[in-house]
């Protein structure tokens, strides 16, 4: 016989209600089983009418991020025995508006996205007899951390700068944008430094460093902008020192 | 080309200044703030302190420190109070008031550590 | 679209849920109180550096002021400021020093030095540098 723990999932339906309230759920459970699988049996057998968005379940696609317990989590990987006998809280990621029960806008974050330009940016493509752009194992491995990134936005909800400031451009597109800064193939850095260097940008950070501590694939955004903060400082006293030098 | 901003400059100065006053605080704090007045350990003469502070390598030890550790207060000082208390509309000034205060604490510095030496 | 008002960068919409971060959001968990007290600790840097500048006012003035500057840093109230400005000092040195391996990273030639490495930079630094200037102060 299964073990139950009772959830307390955070409900906002805008056709009927102008907060979020919440409905409790008893949900039985085994010790492999996550938060997103308790999620599935209240949608499956209790309650039809929740919202939440899942994909993978296997912690890549980035698409269950909620709080859990107060904590930014993936629910996918945090497992309903680690909270037992409950009970647990599920509600919305934070900082995000809400739109339905446990489903968050994410526009702001992929409009902020495009804007660090995550991508290889050359002057100029080198032919294709030209051959591949080769990179060492030492070259990979300086932007490989940045590259883990599922853009599951556990990070903004973590951050309290984002939370009080919503132009605050965030910590994984700093990382994002440091990850292709760091690629020896890319020579896009100057276009990215246009838009961080903004006060919006890498200055805005006050370094809590709570994103680093929530991401689930080790990324280290809070790290990303302090580097990024000491190239950007180094950069402009060159410029000041040397204001029409290389 | 890059937008001047100041706030590059700032952020080196108060990253300069939080290792500093990092650095030399903690054992400045504890001699002339606890150890001292509580008579742990003798204060220094002072003729002894005065020879130590005319010393120019030690004068401008003091000097950067001073005026860091001062640069380093103001930085902090607005971020926290933009971030903790959210008074965004009072940005300009509260910048304006404390990198103030700064400079005019750094200079009281230099003054005084000139007028010693 | 863009006459309506809007929060933040996400543009207004009727139906969707907003909350506005308490002013208190530092008290919301252990972390960001740790990262408040870290900020904290400027005004704690800040009142010592004013109390450094008081002791060079009172060398400058004579042994006199000097003798009276060291009776007052034994008040009660003077000490227990510095009692906790002490404290705050700390922690900000150990705060401020943890955080220079994640916002540098050191290079011999072309190894990149371990983070640990370059902690364990700062902590040594940090201890040569108190035992130069005890070594001053205790023998002057």
């Amino acid at each position: 016989m299964a073990q139950r723990i009772r959830l307390q999932i955070a409900r906002y339906r805008p056709e009927q209600e102008s907060e979020a309230t919440f409905d409790e759920y008893e949900v039985p459970y085994t010790k492999e089983m996550a938060v997103l699988d308790g999620l599935n049996f209240v949608k499956d057998r209790l309650d039809g009418t929740l919202a939440y968005r899942w994909s993978c379940r296997m912690g890549i696609c980035g698409s269950c991020g909620m709080t859990v317990n107060g904590e930014p989590k993936l629910t996918c990987a945090t497992f309903l025995g680690d909270y037992a006998p409950g009970p647990l809280r599920v509600e919305p990621l934070r900082n995000f508006p809400v739109i339905r029960d446990l489903i968050v806008d994410i526009g702001d974050f992929m409009r902020k996205l495009v804007r660090v330009k995550p991508w290889i940016v050359r002057s100029a493509e080198k032919p294709i007899a030209g051959g591949e752009y080769l990179q060492t194992p030492e070259q990979l491995e300086e932007y490989k951390p940045f590259s883990m990134c599922i853009n599951c936005m556990l990070c903004y909800s973590a951050c309290p700068i984002y939370g009080l400031d919503p132009k605050f451009i965030g910590p994984a597109a700093i990382a994002l944008a440091q990850r292709y800064n760091l690629d020896n193939r890319d020579e896009g850095s100057a276009d990215r430094m246009e838009v961080l260097s903004e006060h919006e940008g890498i200055w805005g950070c006050t370094f809590v460093g709570e994103c680093t501590k929530v991401c689930p694939k080790h990324v280290d955004p809070a790290g990303a902008i302090q580097r990024y903060k000491l190239t950007a400082a180094i950069d402009s006293m060159k410029a000041f020192f040397a204001p029409r030098g290389a | 080309m890059l937008r001047r901003h100041p706030e590059p400059l700032l952020w080196m100065l108060f990253s300069a200044g939080g290792v500093v006053s990092g650095m030399l605080m903690p054992v400045l704090v504890l001699l002339f703030g606890v150890a001292y007045p509580l008579g742990v350990v003798d204060a220094p003469t002072y003729d002894g302190l005065r020879a130590l502070v005319a010393n120019p390598i030690a004068a401008l030890v003091l000097f950067t420190l001073c005026a860091l550790s001062f640069l380093h207060w103001a930085h902090r000082f607005r971020h926290t109070l933009y971030d903790g208390l959210q008074i965004k509309h009072l940005n300009e000034v509260i910048a304006v008031v404390s990198y103030g205060v700064a400079l005019v604490g750094s200079g009281v510095a230099a003054y005084l550590l000139w007028q010693l030496s | 679209m863009e006459q309506t008002h809007t929060y933040g960068d996400t543009p207004y919409h009727p139906r969707w849920l907003r909350r506005r971060v308490s002013t208190y959001w530092w008290l919301w968990k252990p972390a960001y109180l740790r990262f408040i007290l870290r900020e904290g600790s400027c005004m704690f840097v800040g009142w010592f550096t004013v109390y450094l500048l008081l002791l060079l006012a009172a060398l400058l003035e004579g042994p006199l002021a000097y003798e009276l500057f060291l009776a007052w840093s034994a008040t009660p109230a003077v000490l227990i400021v510095n009692v906790v400005t002490l404290g705050f000092v700390v922690f900000h040195a150990i705060t401020f020093f943890q955080a220079a391996p994640q916002a540098m990273v050191v290079r011999l030639g072309r190894a990149r030095v371990a983070p640990q490495t370059v902690l364990l930079g700062h902590y040594a630094g940090w201890v040569v540098v108190s035992a130069v200037v005890a070594f001053f102060l205790l023998g002057a």
